[in-house]
This record gives C-alpha cells, structure tokens and sequence, in this order.
C-alpha cells in the first residue's frame, strides 16, 4: 500500500506492505538507523519513537497505522534548535546536541548508547508534558525503556537536568 | 549564567593535572563521553547499522535435543538450494573447533549434538524472505542420546581445584560452632540489550573481514585463523559500536564470526549474521549456575577458625571459559576474610545444556553470595551485628588468603565496610527494623516490612594467576608524521568508557589537552593486541601501559627538544608537533612486565593470585510485601574500592549499572529449563530490572591505590556485581527473619520460607 507520513518534520511517501513494522520502515527504507531493535516484542523500549508525540515501540507498529501521521526518531530531536540531521559520515559533536541530550552527556545517561535513542524520546514526551519532574514521575516515563548498562540512577538525572534547563528556558522567555 | 557559560568554567579533568591544558569540553566530573555525541544523535554504528550491498542474510539451524547423534542433515529436494547457500560441518576448511581453552565445541555438529540450540548448519539467502524459506526446508535427522543435566550427577570435569591452608581439622577442633550452608544459584543472562551481531565480507586477498558486535577482537581473530586456515593479514577484526557486553560478548563472538565468515566464504558475498532476541537467549552462555557448600567453625571468642567450602558449577556442555570462571569463584570464595584453616574444592562440571560462560564478576559473585550468607547466618548464631563481625574478620594489610598471598598494600576492606554502613546508617536502620520485627511477632498482622542488610566483598583486578604474564599485551601510542598523538590499544568501548578514559589518561602523561590525543579504531589491521576487554584489567593493566607508553614518547620528544631543529627546548606540549615536522613518526610499544614482587604457581595454586583486590561493600533496604513475597529494593549504597579514580561520573555509571544487575541476579533473574532447554528464552519472560524496580543507588567511591600500575587504578566492572545480591538476601532476611538460600529470592521462595518458619513457630 501506499503511506504518507512525516518523519522528522520531512514527509515521505512509500509503498509498502501495510503491516511492515514501522521500525524496519525507519531502519531499511528510510536510512534512519538511530532506532533500534532489541527484542522486536515491545519489551524493551530500544525502538521507542514519537507518534504524534506519544511514546510507541516501533517494533510493534505496523506501518499501516502511521499513515498521515508524524514520527519523530532520534534523528530529529535538534531540528527544534535549528540543528540539522546528523549522519554517521560526520563525527557528531557537542554542538549537535539539544539540551537535553546534552544533559544526557553531562550526566552520564549514556553508556553503551544502544538503549539512549529510545531514552532520549521517552524523556522527550516526558518533557513535553509537563509533569513535575519527580523521581518517580521520571522513572515511571521510562519504565518501558530497559537499560541494562546505567542502573537508570543517571538516566533520571539527566531528565530531571533536561527538565531544570527547560524550565529555566521557559521561565526567561516568560 | 549559559549552559555553554557553566560548561566553560568547569574544573579540568581529574587526573589531568591542574596547570596541563585541557582544551576539551570537560564538566567538573571528567572530560565528556567521547563517543557521546554520535551515540546521543543516533548516527553511532552498531552492526546491524552498518551497509555492506549486496549483502546476504545468514542463520543457524540449531538441534532441538539436548543430546543425540546426529545421523543426517536432509534438504527437502521440492526446494531450489541453488538460490542459497548452505554449510555444514564438512565446509570447514580447518579444524572443526571454536579456539578456546580446550578443543571440545565444534563450530558445527559433525556427529554429537551435545546442547539444545546447538549449531548444525548454517543458510544464507539474499533476502530474508527466502532465507526464511530455506531455513523451514532443512531438516535434521537424530537419534536420541540420554542426556546428563544436573551438576552432581556429571562424571565429566572440565576442571577442578583444591585449596588448603592451614590445618582444617585443627580448625574444627577449636571451633565452638560449627555452621553449615547450602546455597544455590541459577544462570543469569547478560542481557546486553544489543543483542550479538556479526557481519563477515569477503577479503580480496581470499580472506575475510568480520565487522561485530564483541570485547575481544583478537580472540576472534584466532579463531578465525585457525579453523579458515588465514594468515595473520587475512583475518580481520573490526570492532562495531557495541551495546553492552558483560562478558556476553567476550568468547561467544567466535563462534558467530566463524558462522558468518564460513558463508561469506561459501556464497561470496557478505553476510548479515543478527540475531534477534529470542536466538540471543536461547544459544548464547550464561552465568555459571553453582551449587556452595560451606562448613565454618568459630571459636569461643569468636575467631573464624575454619572454612571448609565445596564448589560445584555448571559448565554446559563445553568447556568455554569454565576453567578461569571456576577458578576466579574458587579464589573469592572464602570472601574477604581471614581465616589460618581453609579447605577448598572445586569443580566445573560437563552438562547436557548450552554452555555458559563469562559474565561480569566471572564466577565470584556465585561464591561470594554464598560466603556472605555463611557470615550473616554465622552472626545470627552469635547473635552479633553483621557489622561488627566483619569488623573483626575482615582482611587488614598483613592478612595472608587461603592461597598463601599476604596482603601487603592496598587492602581496603574495612575502609569499604565502614564507609558504606556508616553513609546507610546501618545501625540505626537495623535497631528499628528490629524493633518492627518485635512489634509483628508480638501479634501485629503487618501487610509488608522493611528490612537493611549489608555484604562485604573483593574482587582480584586483572587476569588470575599468570593469565597477565601469558597474554603479554601490548599498547602503543604514536606520534605521526603530521604531528597528530594516537593512541593504538586492542581494548574495547562497549558503554564502560574506554574510549575516554584512554585519551585522558594518555592526555595527562603527556601533558597535552584530552582533544589532542586519538584513540585507533579498534581493527586488528591496525591496533596491537592488549589482551581481552575483560576481568576488570582495562583501565588497570592496558591503561597502565598506555601511561609508561606515553612516558617514554614524552621523554624521547623532550630529550631532541634541544635540538636546534626543533627549537629552544621545552615540554613535549610545546614541542610535539615541531618535533614530528622534523623527525616524522614516533611511535612506542609498550609491553606488559609482570608486576614486582607478585608470583604464583598455577600447578600448586599457591602465591598471588591477583597483583591486587578491589574491595567492595554494599547496604540494601528492601521492603518485603508479606502477602505476596514480592520485594522491593528502596536503596543500596555502595562502597567501592577501585584504587584509584579516573573518571568519577564513568566510575560511578560502572557501580551503579553492576549493582542493579546483582539486584536483578537476588530478585528477579532466572532461567527455567526444560529437558536442557530454556523455557523463558524472550525478553518478556526473561525479566530484568526497569527504571521502577531499581533501587535508588548512592556510590562512594574509595580509592586504595595500587602501586603496581603507574596511576594505581585496580578495576572498577566487576566489582559491585560480587555484593549486591547478598546484601538484598541479607535485608530480605531482616525484613522477615527468613534466610532465603538460593538465587533468585523469588516471591515463591520467600512465602514458602515464610510458611515453613510460621509452621514451625508455636502458635498459642
């Protein structure tokens, strides 16, 4: 079938199996390999993407269900600060980074990386919906992200840290 | 104050000194990720994001018996196998053996099939849809084989150990109590949540080139040398973006490459070997499950007289790694206490079941959970604090361990200990859980209760024995022509930091800022062999030689730095790159020397068994529901004894990842076999911890330095993997007044401990 999507605020149009998993969508016919598979049954969060700004497993969304809607893939968490798309052929920087992967960096909310695209959009539904950030407000938004590497003790950092900032952020444009 | 303002004002890196440049972005806790970035943006290449056209897709045909003969591989003749590829036993070019430490796992079954899911055949197709195809249509023909799978009842070792110190009946004859223990535990999953991936392409000199998911590249390239028959330059290893290892990707990755190279070889393209989770599970090892039997004698004034202990792990069904891992739990398992009479044996034994094999902590944390348990059960014999008891048992500098070794320098057990019960408020804790404990058994019906428990631990850094010595590593740090400092080590970033903590530490020996110094791919074309990623030894042993590496560079350069040619002399910062213009490459390699002073006997197993220990405590709150068995872990500090600190915030990501892993090893982790197959092999039945099961974790990091290596530094991985699950056990029990002694303390463990301790209390 034919599917019209937004990705990344990019829209792209496709024809494919409509019960194509939208994570092999994303992965093989799109390039955007920054989500990940870990378990491909909606255990472990690795696939999280934004639709519509909610928070699915790409595993488990069949591609028929995204037409006409917008996903937002790690790919596209700078585009809000002006940031282009980054690409594995340019070493990525500091400078390519929103606050709160930033916060990430800092707080050392990242280790293997592999379980970080699927955090960083987890804590970005998180920010967005303005829930006090609270231990365990934080550790409930990402309580469908497994992480096997941090503990989680610097995840919830970096998102009370990404929360702190854009609250600072809000509070001086106000 | 900017965001970009408060990054600029942070303090330099730790162990950067405080006048050395540090050009690098660096917050007050270390320099940042340095593979931060790529991984943040989604743009870091993990195997399954590589693209190599033109690419096949392999898969294993896996036995599904746990043991048989097998009799023939039969492909359904309806099926066109012109259009795939397929390989057995008899497309290996050399010997049909995964190189390790004994010749018994073949890459593919010839004739025995010795475990489920053991590899028989290997298909690759172009696209996954035939691969699909292809892989239904093959069919293995068996006759079954009675298969051995309990431990105790194997007649097959694949090795065993015999310790003695002292004189063990002596030790008993002054012992007052005499306190006996039986403690199982079961496999844990790595669950490193990349799952193993491996692609292989086709070399045009009749070689291959493996691109994967692993720690140790040149385990792999012997592996592939040997059985494909290639020369050193034929077979390469090329590290990708790796998530997560935990010794899950420290021997299994040869057998995987060997998979994917022999149908690359076979179809002469490359070839995609990822497996998916369910696979990942299924085939690959697993933390040894054991079986610790423990009989300790104290004296009358409360001396630990004698320790006569007897390990039985569960090797699988190939020998893997199970000789070192027995080893190491050997070594550990008497914790971190002195005793003048200890007895040891131990055994690894051959099963019927998929092979296990290396997974953080290697054994220890299989003895060390049992030796805690022994000490708190000892304790509440006594009725002593645990505290106080390991205040008076534990090693101080002097001790000598059950192989012989006397502890001389950087022993920090009591510092560990102290620090850790003092940040969790031990005993006051403990006074009022008691009190709780009173107020239920006085006839409050509570629904839940809170209870703290601690665990004392150690753990040797570095290989055991001579394994330093044997591996004889190598680093080497390079000065180029074009006057750029790169770092050429074998070591392997799979989330613990070692692609930072190399530049940093090469940056502070030379006295350059950290974004001056490069750090190789990790591709055995170009990068030495410094041994496994693996027993803690990265940032000790290779980090070590790295810094005399980059001592001598520094010292070579600034001797020619008088040299008019390169100016009026000077620092090696000041003059590096006038001195490349003028003298071109420099490069220095750097070999490992054994360690001063430090001499053991693999044949006798006495001497010293590692150069050095790190020491580590840890302190569990729980909270036990009643009705229901279910525990929850409020918060665990942890003390840590790493030698010396390179990286605070890596550091304490190390300590907390490894403690949530022991919490998950108590709690929850467990795998269930059936006929020598496991049942629960997917993720949504293998459970690990989430973000809401996970404890809140306090890290105090010690540091004991090791004068041994030339910053000090003993290894940090491992570490909080060998206390965690005895001090969540210990709490259970203070919650509840019930010993659980077998891992996991599953709810269905704790009520049955409940039900037969409330059976046996009188009932008025």
């Amino acid at each position: 079938m034919t599917v019209q999507f937004q990705v990344n605020r990019e829209t792209v149009e496709l024809d494919v199996p409509g019960a194509r998993r939208l994570l092999d969508v994303l992965r093989e016919d799109l390039g955007l390999t920054g989500t990940k598979e870990g378990c491909g049954e909606g255990e472990c969060g690795a696939c999280t993407v934004l639709l519509d700004g909610q928070v699915v497993d790409s595993c488990l969304v069949p591609i028929c269900q995204v037409d006409g809607h917008a996903v937002t893939t790690v790919e596209g968490l700078g585009l809000d600060r002006g940031l282009g798309r980054p690409s594995p052929e340019r070493r990525a920087v500091v400078d390519d980074l929103d606050p709160l992967q930033l916060a990430f960096l800092e707080a050392g909310g990242a280790q293997c990386g592999i379980c970080t695209p699927g955090m960083l959009l987890a804590g970005r539904a998180f920010l967005a919906s303005g829930a006090a950030p609270t231990d365990e407000a934080i550790r409930e938004a990402i309580a469908g992200n497994l992480c096997r590497c941090t503990g989680y003790t610097k995840i919830i950092e970096a998102i009370a840290l990404g929360a702190s900032r854009q609250a600072t952020t809000e509070a001086g444009r106000a | 104050m900017t965001l970009r303002e408060s990054l600029g004002r942070a303090a330099a890196p730790v162990i950067v000194r405080p006048d050395a440049p540090t050009r690098g972005l660096a917050t007050p806790r270390g320099p940042l990720r340095r593979e931060g970035p790529a991984k943040l943006t989604g743009t870091a290449l993990y195997t399954d994001d590589l693209v190599f056209p033109g690419a096949w897709y392999g898969a294993t045909i896996r036995s599904t018996e746990a043991h048989a003969r097998l009799l023939g591989i039969e492909l359904d003749p309806a099926f066109d196998w012109s259009k795939v590829v397929v390989v057995t036993a008899a497309d290996i070019p050399g010997p049909n053996v995964v190189n390790s430490i004994q010749d018994d796992q073949p890459i593919l079954v010839a004739d025995e099939i010795r475990h489920h899911a053991e590899p028989v055949a290997l298909v690759a197709a172009p696209d996954r849809g035939l691969l699909g195809e292809a892989v239904a249509r093959v069919r293995i023909r068996t006759e079954a084989l009675p298969a051995v799978l309990d431990p105790l009842l194997s007649e097959h070792a694949f090795a065993h150990y015999e310790i003695e110190s002292g004189d063990i009946a002596a030790g008993f004859a002054e012992a007052s109590l005499v306190v006996n223990g039986e403690y199982r535990v079961g496999h844990q999953e790595q669950l490193y949540i990349e799952n193993n991936a491996m692609i292989a392409v086709p070399r045009d000199d009749g070689g291959v080139a493996v691109h994967g998911s692993l720690q140790c590249p040149y385990y792999v390239h012997k592996a592939l040398r040997r059985s494909l028959l290639l020369t050193d330059a034929q077979a390469q290893v090329i590290q990708a973006e790796t998530g997560g290892g935990f010794g899950g990707k420290e021997e299994y990755p040869s057998i995987l490459a060997l998979h994917a190279a022999l149908l690359a070889r076979a179809c002469e393209r490359p070839v995609r070997m990822i497996y998916d989770r369910h696979e990942d599970i299924a085939a690959t090892t697993k933390r040894h499950p054991a079986i610790v039997r423990y009989r300790s004698g104290v004296s009358a004034d409360g001396r630990l007289v004698a320790q006569d202990i007897e390990i039985v792990m569960d090797g699988g069904a190939y020998c893997t790694l199970s000789p070192v891992v027995l080893s190491r739990g050997t070594l550990h398992s008497g914790g971190p206490y002195a005793c003048p009479n200890v007895r040891i044996h131990s055994r690894a034994m051959a099963t019927n079941t998929p092979p296990n094999g290396a997974f953080r902590g290697f054994g220890a944390p299989q003895t060390e959970f049992a030796a805690e348990m022994q000490v708190n059960r000892i304790a509440e014999a006594l009725g002593e604090s645990p505290l106080e008891l390991r205040r008076r048992w534990l090693y101080r500098p002097g001790d000598a361990t059950p192989t012989g070794q006397v502890l001389r320098e950087s022993v920090a057990a009591e510092d560990v200990l102290n620090r850790g019960a003092e940040a969790a408020e031990f005993e006051r804790v403990r006074a009022r859980t008691a009190l709780d404990r009173a107020g239920r058994q006085a006839g409050g019906r509570a629904r839940s209760a809170h209870g703290i428990g601690l665990a004392l631990g150690w753990h040797g850094a570095g290989f055991t024995g001579s394994g330093e010595v044997h591996l004889a590593s190598l680093a080497s740090v390079e000065l180029g022509a074009d006057g750029r400092i790169r770092v050429l080590i074998g070591s392997t970033e799979m989330g613990q930091g070692t692609k930072t903590i190399f530049p940093q530490m090469a940056a502070e020996a030379l006295g350059v800022g950290i974004d001056d110094v490069e750090l190789a791919p990790v591709d055995t074309a170009l990068v030495p062999d410094s041994g496994p990623t693996v027993a803690s030894r990265t940032a000790m042993v290779v980090g070590g030689l790295v810094i005399e590496a980059c001592q001598r560079l520094r010292a070579v350069v600034e001797s020619r730095s008088g040299d008019r040619s390169v100016g009026t002399g000077g620092s090696f910062a000041d003059v590096y790159r006038d001195d490349a213009r003028v003298h071109g490459a420099t490069r220095i390699d750097q070999h490992f020397e054994p360690y001063p002073g430090v001499d053991f006997d693999d044949t006798t197993y006495r001497g010293d068994a590692y150069p050095a220990f790190g020491w580590a405590s840890a302190v569990a709150e729980v909270d036990v529901d009643l009705d229901t068995g279910e525990v929850a872990v409020r918060s665990v500090v942890a003390a840590d004894d790493v030698g010396r600190v390179i990286h605070p915030v890596l550091a304490e990501g190390q300590v907390e990842g490894g403690t949530l892993q022991a919490v998950g090893y108590a709690t929850i982790e467990e795998i269930k076999l059936i006929d020598g197959r496991y049942l629960n092999d997917r993720m949504a039945t293998y459970l690990i911890p989430t973000a809401l099961d996970a404890p809140r974790i306090e890290t105090i990091l010690v540091e004991a330095p090791f004068s041994g290596a030339p910053h000090g530094a003993k290894g940090i991985g491992e570490l909080p993997m060998d206390v965690g699950a005895p001090a969540v056990v210990a709490a259970i029990h203070d919650a509840t007044g019930v010993w659980i002694h077998d891992l996991p303390a599953s709810p269905e463990r704790i009520i049955a401990a409940l039900m037969a301790a409330d059976a046996q209390r009188p009932h008025a």
